[in-house]
């Protein structure tokens, strides 16, 4: 009832809904913790990143039958189902894998979305630049960035990456105002000092961070660890 | 006070009318917990001693003591304490604090049993006296026909009151306080007198011989009052009275009756009148306020009957539900809370968490925002608290109703249920498989299809799978003529328990011309839900033993599965639902009764799953049901809200007793913090109950303290948790309902 009432009040040409596929690797209903308020949480399937401690590390892969197939017009009536839950705060969060990965094919479900008043947040490693990318950013209420590590070297090891990529995107976050959350997993005699906090806290401090959140490490993943035999395997 | 003593005399008038005296009296309260007080040293020291006797309790078995001498009724004890000269309400349901009484009037043999069970004896007097009686028991099965015993003995009609008080009436026990015993025995003469000009025939005769024993039970509770001292022929001049006079209806009630559930009502916001005027005139403090409160509490948290353990394995914990209905909304728009429904719920903190007496929130959209704050905060600290949704409920009942039991609303005063147990449709289901043959037994139970009018054995088709089209077509004729049982063997039941077991207290306390339910009830919902998706979207092949008789399943490919919000699958359930209790209402019911229809299994969701073989769904033979409303644990994907909103897709038009549904879920999956968690729970219930969803309980915790309270019980001798429609002390449950409850669904967050 509710969808399609909501359903009438944009129109699907206009966003293209019909027109894009998402690969997706999981849904939860319940987030209460990746955004504000009570919230639909989509994990987009594919990651660049190959982080030691990933917990979701069957999410890496993508366009190789991991991830379920959804239209995106299919995902937008999926999130309007939960808007009861939503109130004022709550809302969608596109998570991963790596949501930038499907950055084009999300944008006109995030804008559908927006259309009728569901609040957007990105949950990130900002490890991926390009227009699409940034149109998608421009878009979107909020971002949540994950920076796994403050140096280039530390970076490097924990994920196999550059830092280079999410400091731009925090760059242009700051150069846009964007509302953003900065968010980095701690990782016992790795980067769990008062020191690497005040160096997180320097290098994402601005008037539109609303949180700076450091997370525990959960070995959760671990079983998925052993299911996908990776060869690089370590407890924190 | 001038104004409530013009009230008072106004009531001498008029008809009885417990609303109208709470609607121009009470005071709406929207602000916050923050003017609660703490327990004093006195509540503090008589509840120690309650713990002490519950801890003796707990190490006897279970039972303290039984009074086998005696049959339990209003004058059979003397008045008991349990410190006396501390004690601000009085009252024990035998003469010594947790001392339980014997109540035969449901079957002697139950009875018996109880207090074998214990290492007692049932006196020679008592059973004596009941070798020349006849029991509600005695008479049912003097009428039971031999179809009926079939379908009682195989677990397919199941939970049936037939050899206990069939319970889930609530007498307004508030009547006694606001008008006193005499105006209310006056009130029931005159009805009795206006009867009696009518034509004698079977039903008037009847109802003129209730009144005659509402009218003698009226004056055995004033007696009952007086032995304590107390004279409650007169309306409750105090709080402390008002509160008082309350309890000894509701200690009338549990005395005279052993009924399932004996549920209180909706008392606390007609109390807070008495107390707020007691406040305003100064004869009481927050602090002594909340301990009249706390003593009320007390004293049903210790409220008991005897079981057998036949009986504890449906409704474990020793239950009573003494549920009491907080909040709501009035019709005018004004909100039912009132201070007195936070003195309630402040009590889970000031004598710790306990299943009694079982609170129950009815939510609306529009309670005041910090009350609904308060509730989900009491519901994180103390997992006792069950939501019901008002908005559902009001436009139906008014705003005057309560809950019995669990999830069944009705009419104070103006409305009682015949109890109705439920149908195990799972079994049903597998019935219509097996052409009428048990699954595990292999006698036939029921008439052949062929005999019930299906004119082809649809069954054995040429492909060696099950069809879904010709296992809903045999589901349906099975149902057509398990229905018709169904309504008869209650009508039995009801007709029974009117005759031998009449609750002459608590219906004395009813208007006279009363709304009457007849309370239907599903067992096994998602089971069957999930079976009928699996024949329609994946293979289901049949095994068959040697004789024939199908007695598992294998299941080839993927299916939607209830609880994860997929219209495919939820609409099976939602149209079963509709199903059952259309056919019900083909069958006329004893006295009228209205049919309804529960999803609600108590605990009882295990034993039913242990009578029943395995189920085209994947369930193996005796593993558990989902309680209730519940989808199958493990089978919800897409975490848990897409599970909410699948059990809020059941109509609640087909269910009016109620669609219950456990919730459990780690505080850390809901907020960092507490205030966050307690934001986002106020939002999960908003949200659910918008769409029209009926019951909630909620649970906050992690399943690692429950397993490390089943290894380490004296850690957590309060553990409480909500389990189907009521709660319960974790460590009173079964081994076998403990792992149940461990391996159910908590929602985390991965």
């Amino acid at each position: 009832m509710l969808v399609q009432e909501t359903l009438e009040a944009y129109d699907l040409e206009t966003y293209e809904l019909d027109a894009y596929e998402l690969e997706v690797y999981k849904i939860e209903t319940l987030g209460a913790l990746d955004g504000p308020g009570l919230r639909t949480v989509i994990f987009l399937q594919g990651c660049p990143m190959r982080c030691q401690y990933c917990h979701n590390a069957d999410s890496w892969l993508a366009n190789a039958g991991k991830g379920t197939m959804m239209r995106a017009l299919s995902l937008y009536e999926l999130v309007l189902r939960y808007k009861p839950y939503y109130k004022d705060k709550g809302g969608v969060t596109f998570s991963g894998g790596e949501a930038l990965l499907q950055a084009k094919g999300l944008l006109p479900l995030v804008k559908a979305l927006k259309s009728v008043g569901i609040h957007t947040a990105l949950d990130t490693s900002g490890s991926i630049i390009s227009d699409d990318t940034q149109n998608l950013m421009d878009a979107i209420d909020l971002v949540i960035l994950d920076i796994k590590a403050t140096d280039e070297a530390l970076h490097q090891t924990l994920t196999k990456h550059s830092l280079k990529n999410p400091l731009a995107t925090l760059a242009t976050l700051k150069a846009q105002n964007k509302p953003y959350w900065i968010r980095q997993v701690v990782l016992k005699g790795i980067n769990d000092t008062d020191a690497h906090l005040s160096q997180l806290d320097e290098l994402t401090a601005h008037p539109t961070r609303e949180r700076l959140e450091r997370l525990p490490y959960h070995s959760m993943g671990q079983e998925k660890w052993e299911e996908w035999q990776m060869v690089f395997r370590r407890e924190f | 006070m001038n104004q409530k003593s013009k009230q008072t005399s106004d009531l001498d008038q008029s008809a009885i009318d417990v609303r109208a005296f709470i609607m121009a009296n009470y005071q709406p309260y929207e602000g916050d917990e923050s003017f609660l007080a703490s327990p004093t040293d006195r509540t503090h020291a008589i509840w120690q001693q309650v713990l002490d006797l519950m801890k003796e309790e707990h190490k006897a078995g279970g039972v303290l003591d039984i009074d086998t001498e005696r049959v339990s009724s209003l004058l059979t004890y003397e008045p008991g304490y349990i410190d006396k000269e501390n004690e601000l309400i009085v009252g024990l349901q035998t003469d010594a604090p947790l001392k339980r009484g014997v109540n035969p009037f449901g079957g002697i043999r139950m009875a018996r049993q109880a207090c074998e069970a214990y290492g007692y004896k049932l006196s020679k007097q008592v059973e004596e006296h009941f070798a020349y009686k006849t029991t509600h028991n005695d008479g049912v099965f003097r009428v039971y026909s031999d179809e009926i015993k079939e379908l009682r003995s195989a677990g397919i009609l199941t939970g049936l009151p037939d050899a206990y008080g069939r319970g889930r009436i609530i007498g307004d026990y508030r009547r006694i306080a606001l008008y006193g015993i005499d105006r209310l025995i006056q009130e029931k003469q005159s009805d009795k007198k206006y009867r009696e000009k009518q034509a004698m025939l079977e039903g008037s005769i009847g109802l003129i011989e209730e009144l005659y024993k509402q009218i003698d039970f009226l004056h055995k509770l004033k007696d009952m009052a007086m032995a304590y001292g107390h004279d409650i022929g007169r309306p409750a001049m105090d709080a402390r009275e008002a509160i008082q006079w309350t309890y000894y209806g509701y200690l009338g009630a549990i005395k005279e009756q052993n009924g399932a559930a004996m549920s209180l009502g909706r008392v606390s916001t007609f109390l807070d009148i008495y107390i707020q005027r007691d406040l305003e005139n100064g004869n009481l403090d927050e602090t002594s306020a909340q301990e009249l409160i706390d003593d009320f509490i007390i004293k049903l948290r210790m409220a008991r009957q005897l079981r057998t353990p036949d009986y504890d394995e449906l409704f474990a914990g020793d239950p009573l539900w003494i549920t009491e209905s907080l909040g709501g909304m009035g019709l005018d728009g004004r909100t039912l809370v009132t201070k007195t429904t936070y003195r309630f719920l402040h009590t889970l903190q000031n004598l710790g968490p306990a299943p009694e007496p079982n609170m129950t929130v009815l939510w609306s959209d529009a309670l005041p925002e910090p009350f609904k704050r308060y509730c989900a905060k009491m519901s994180i600290q103390t997992d006792a608290i069950q939501y019901e949704n008002d908005d559902l409920m009001r436009p139906l009942y008014g705003d005057d109703y309560g809950i019995a039991c669990c999830v069944s609303a009705m009419r104070i005063g103006k409305e009682m249920q015949f109890f109705g147990a439920r149908c195990n449709l799972a079994k049903t289901l597998l019935l219509a498989i097996n052409d009428g043959r048990d699954e595990r037994t292999g006698k036939q139970i029921t008439p052949s299809l062929k005999t019930l009018g299906l004119g082809e054995d649809v069954l054995s088709p040429s492909s060696e799978l099950l069809e879904y089209e010709a296992v809903n077509l045999a589901f349906d004729k099975m149902l057509d003529w398990i229905c018709e049982k169904y309504v008869n063997t209650m009508n039995i039941i009801h007709f029974m328990h009117d005759k031998y077991a009449y609750e002459k207290t608590q219906m004395a306390l009813h208007d006279t011309d009363i709304h009457r339910y007849m309370a239907f009830g599903i067992a096994g919902l998602s089971v069957v839900a999930d079976s009928l998706s699996a024949m329609k979207y994946a293979k289901v092949k049949p095994i068959k033993d040697a004789t024939g008789l199908i007695v598992d399943f294998e299941v080839e490919g993927d299916f939607p599965k209830y609880g994860n919000d997929d219209d495919r699958v939820d609409t099976l359930a939602a149209e079963l639902t509709q199903r059952f209790i259309t056919k019900l209402k083909m069958h006329p019911t004893y006295r009228n009764a209205e049919h309804t229809l529960s999803i609600l299994t108590i605990t009882s969701n295990v034993v039913y799953g242990k009578k029943t073989g395995s189920t085209p769904d994947g369930r193996k033979a005796g593993a558990p049901f989902a309680p209730g409303a519940n989808p199958m644990h493990g089978r919800e994907t897409k975490g848990a809200l897409a599970s909410l909103n699948s059990v809020a897709k059941i109509p609640f038009d087909c269910c009016r007793d109620g669609v219950s549904c456990t919730f459990s879920i780690r505080p850390e999956t809901i907020g960092q913090d507490e205030a966050t968690q307690v934001e986002n729970l106020v939002s999960i219930m908003d949200g659910y109950f918008s769409q029209n969803a009926h019951h909630l309980n909620v649970n906050v915790l992690s399943r690692e303290k429950l397993m490390d309270a089943m290894a380490h019980p004296e850690k957590y001798p309060n553990l409480t948790i909500r389990v189907s429609g009521y709660a319960v002390n974790f460590h009173r449950l079964s081994q076998a309902q403990q792992l149940e409850v461990i391996s159910r669904t908590y929602h985390e967050r991965v």
